[in-house]
């Protein structure tokens, strides 16, 4: 046993982190609420020739086939900055989906179907594709879809290539909503419903991974404003009720993040506990980072009340992400029901 | 990155498990805060050291086994799947020997530990005084040089396990006049020496699991100084970071109660289908989430110790997540039993629920309350002003 990133997990994480900070996500993702996706698209872009795009498109595809932990390093550095955009959708869960399709063109999905989804594939890796999913009742939108080139829709008739309808708001500016219509069948939906719940395992680490990243991303800026910000002739981080509150949010995060490792690797393994694992890992996480924005907005006060300030941004997203890919509830019953399954001793 | 099992680690388990399946007593020793349960204890401590299970992370020659750490964590988890008796030596296994091994000389090492690993010895441990609790710079039990010793005089308090053990460690003021952790020595002494006056306190429970002891110049000598007379801050700050960190508390004895509760569960609120069984079974999920959080922290944190890393105020965010996961466990198992909450004892087959729920209350407080602690995390891992 080796519970520790190596060393080459955490230079990527580090690359990415680098090319975020020195790119103005806050701009791109203020941009893209207005339906400007240009600057957040460039980002992708970036981040593609990085590999961060292709992490889970099989190597036969023209991606890295890469393990899960590395998607897990890629997306909490996405959330700690907080790039907009279908991350878990077109990163982690869409090319599952599509490596199923593609490579069981014999199992049902029609010849076409597999040539797009291979083509699909590769633009994906490339970075030139962004895609979204549709996936009720989890997901009963799709995410993004107006600047994704693919919208993808599953709704347990058929996977289906989708059209975009009406937008509904998001709480979160920057991400963008759509009802969606089916359009043309890809697959029956007893050929992908397998690989489906797969790539929702996939989309719902994702998830964990950026609200840890975004919880991170807002305990930094909570640390820097309360060294900075004066009252009372100090720096009102030097007061115990502040300093305690940090404490907490870092304690959260801390424990939180091993949750997310664990279930990465579970993952990759294909170990039994996988959904007992990402649950896990998603409470956790999920928990971590709604406390994070507690505390971040009370430690900025009134200034953090404004979309103004940059710590809007993760506000906003980690309320509206901390409620898809499954409620704290059902993911807490996943435990509960694995837990009953295999007991819940550490010998198991 | 893995969590695969090692094979000597799995191999270690099922000796370690067979070996408390057929020497666990039965039926449970009694209080360990009684002279005659403490005795009870104190044989099965020897029992354990007899398989050389006491200590299995010390060297052979002190009655361990040379076992990297991940073994010590597996013996945990065995030990409290099992529901093994309170460790009557605890103070001395998990505070005083880290200091030794890091701070003592040969000579002390080996006339302390095998003793102590046999549990012939059991230690106390002596920080707090009644005016240095959370400031435990504040220490004024001094320690007046004499031929060959020194002679203690003060008091301290809080003393785990000080009315029935032998010996105690803690701090001593050596240099008159020397403020805060300046001047400060690490002394042992025997409880039973003249000029020892040891008055046990009932704690909520009623019984006295710790102690005041006065001391009226009592005799120490220079053997039993651990380190350099007025280097004690350093040396002691070593043994406060095990005490929070990785020893003290191990992520079996809390995976363990999480278990303990998901079967409680399942046997009541869960059985009866209610909306608050569903309630409470959010509950008892987030106490699994939280002991398999702290059990894979500390797998982390091995793989740190084990590239040469060392914990420092690291230990503070662990101190403070297993005391609340332990009040948090404990407060759900008294929700599920409801009126049966109340009864002490044994009224459940899943343990002494009310017993479990006093004594998790303490860990917010012992070691450091978690305030202290969390001025720690701010102030050193978030560079917070002071």
């Amino acid at each position: 046993m080796r519970f520790a990133v190596t060393a080459e997990q955490r230079q990527f994480g580090a690359a990415l982190h680098g090319l975020l900070a020195d790119a103005d996500v806050a701009a791109a993702a203020r941009a893209w609420a207005t339906g400007d996706h240009e600057p957040g698209l460039a980002i992708w872009r970036e981040l593609a020739k990085l590999g961060v795009t292709a992490l889970t498109v099989p190597e036969s595809f023209g991606g890295l086939g890469a393990e899960p932990v590395d998607l897990v390093v890629a997306c909490e550095e996405l959330g700690h900055h907080p790039l907009p955009g279908p991350i878990a959708e077109s990163i982690a869960a869409v090319p599952h989906v599509l490596t199923t399709v593609a490579t069981a063109g014999s199992a049902g999905a029609t010849g076409s179907a597999a040539g797009l989804a291979a083509d699909w594939l590769a633009a994906l890796a490339s970075g030139d594709l962004v895609a979204t999913l549709a996936l009720p009742p989890l997901l009963p939108y799709a995410l993004d879809a107006d600047a994704a080139g693919l919208v993808l829709l599953a709704d347990g008739t058929a996977l289906w290539q989708a059209t975009p309808q009406a937008r509904l708001e998001s709480a979160d500016r920057a991400r963008r909503l759509f009802e969606v219509r089916p359009d043309q069948p890809l697959a029956p939906w007893a050929d992908t419903e397998p690989a489906l719940r797969q790539a929702a395992g996939y989309g719902t680490l994702a998830s964990a991974a950026l609200l840890l990243g975004a919880g991170r991303g807002l305990l930094e800026a909570s640390t820097g404003y309360a060294k900075t910000r004066e009252q009372f002739g100090r720096p009102v981080g030097a007061f115990q009720a502040v300093k305690h509150a940090l404490a907490d949010t870092a304690i959260g995060l801390e424990f939180a993040r091993p949750l997310l490792y664990a279930a990465a690797i579970a993952l990759g393994a294909g170990a039994t506990s996988t959904a007992r694992d990402i649950s896990a890992a998603r409470v956790a996480c999920a928990q971590a980072a709604r406390h994070a924005a507690r505390v971040a907005l009370q430690v900025h006060g009134a200034i953090g009340y404004t979309l103004e300030c940059d710590i809007s941004l993760w506000l906003a997203k980690i309320r509206s992400l901390s409620c898809t890919w499954g409620s704290q509830s059902e993911h807490r019953a996943v435990v509960l029901a694995a837990l009953g399954q295999d007991g819940a001793g550490p010998w198991n | 990155m893995n969590l695969d099992p090692d094979p000597r680690a799995e191999e270690f388990r099922a000796e370690v498990r067979a070996w408390l399946d057929t020497n666990l007593p039965d039926p449970p020793l009694p209080s360990v805060n009684t002279a005659a349960g403490f005795a009870a204890h104190r044989d099965w401590e020897r029992k354990l050291a007899g398989a050389r299970l006491a200590a299995v992370s010390w060297p052979r020659r002190y009655g361990g086994r040379d076992a990297p750490l991940a073994q010590w964590l597996v013996f945990e988890e065995e030990y409290y799947r099992a529901g093994g008796p309170v460790r009557v030596g605890q103070n001395g296994l998990f505070l005083l020997a880290p200091t030794l091994f890091a701070h003592g000389t040969d000579e002390q090492r080996d006339a302390i530990l095998p003793p102590m690993a046999t549990a012939e010895q059991v230690w106390a441990q002596a920080w707090s005084e009644p005016g240095a609790g959370s400031d435990l710079a504040a220490i004024r039990s001094a320690a007046v040089r004499t031929d060959g010793g020194w002679l203690l005089r003060g008091q301290k308090t809080w003393s785990s396990r000080a009315a029935f053990a032998d010996r105690a460690f803690g701090l001593f003021r050596s240099e008159p006049g020397a403020e805060r952790h300046r001047g400060l020595t690490y002394l042992m002494f025997d409880l039973r020496a003249p000029g020892v006056t040891v008055r046990p306190i009932a704690q909520l429970d009623g019984e006295p699991g710790f102690a005041e002891i006065f001391l009226d110049d009592v005799f120490v000598p220079d053997t039993d100084v651990i380190g350099a007379p007025g280097d004690g801050w350093r040396v002691a700050m070593s043994t406060a970071s095990h005490e929070r960190g990785l020893s003290l508390r191990s992520p079996g004895r809390f995976l363990a109660a999480a278990d303990r509760l998901f079967r409680l569960w399942q046997r009541t609120a869960a059985a009866s289908g209610s909306h608050s069984g569903s309630a409470l079974g959010e509950r008892v999920a987030d106490a699994w989430i939280g002991a398999r959080a702290y059990q894979l922290h500390t797998f982390g944190t091995v793989a740190v110790l084990a590239d040469g890393g060392t914990l420092g105020a690291e230990s503070s965010l662990g101190k403070v997540f297993w005391s609340q996961l332990d009040v948090s466990i404990c407060e759900t198992a008294l929700d599920l039993l409801g009126p049966r909450a109340e009864v002490l004892g044994r009224p459940v087959p899943d343990g002494d629920w009310a017993g479990s729920y006093l004594f998790s209350l303490a860990g917010p407080i012992y070691a450091g309350t978690n305030e202290i602690q969390r001025s720690v995390i701010a102030e050193r891992l978030l560079g917070l002003p002071r």
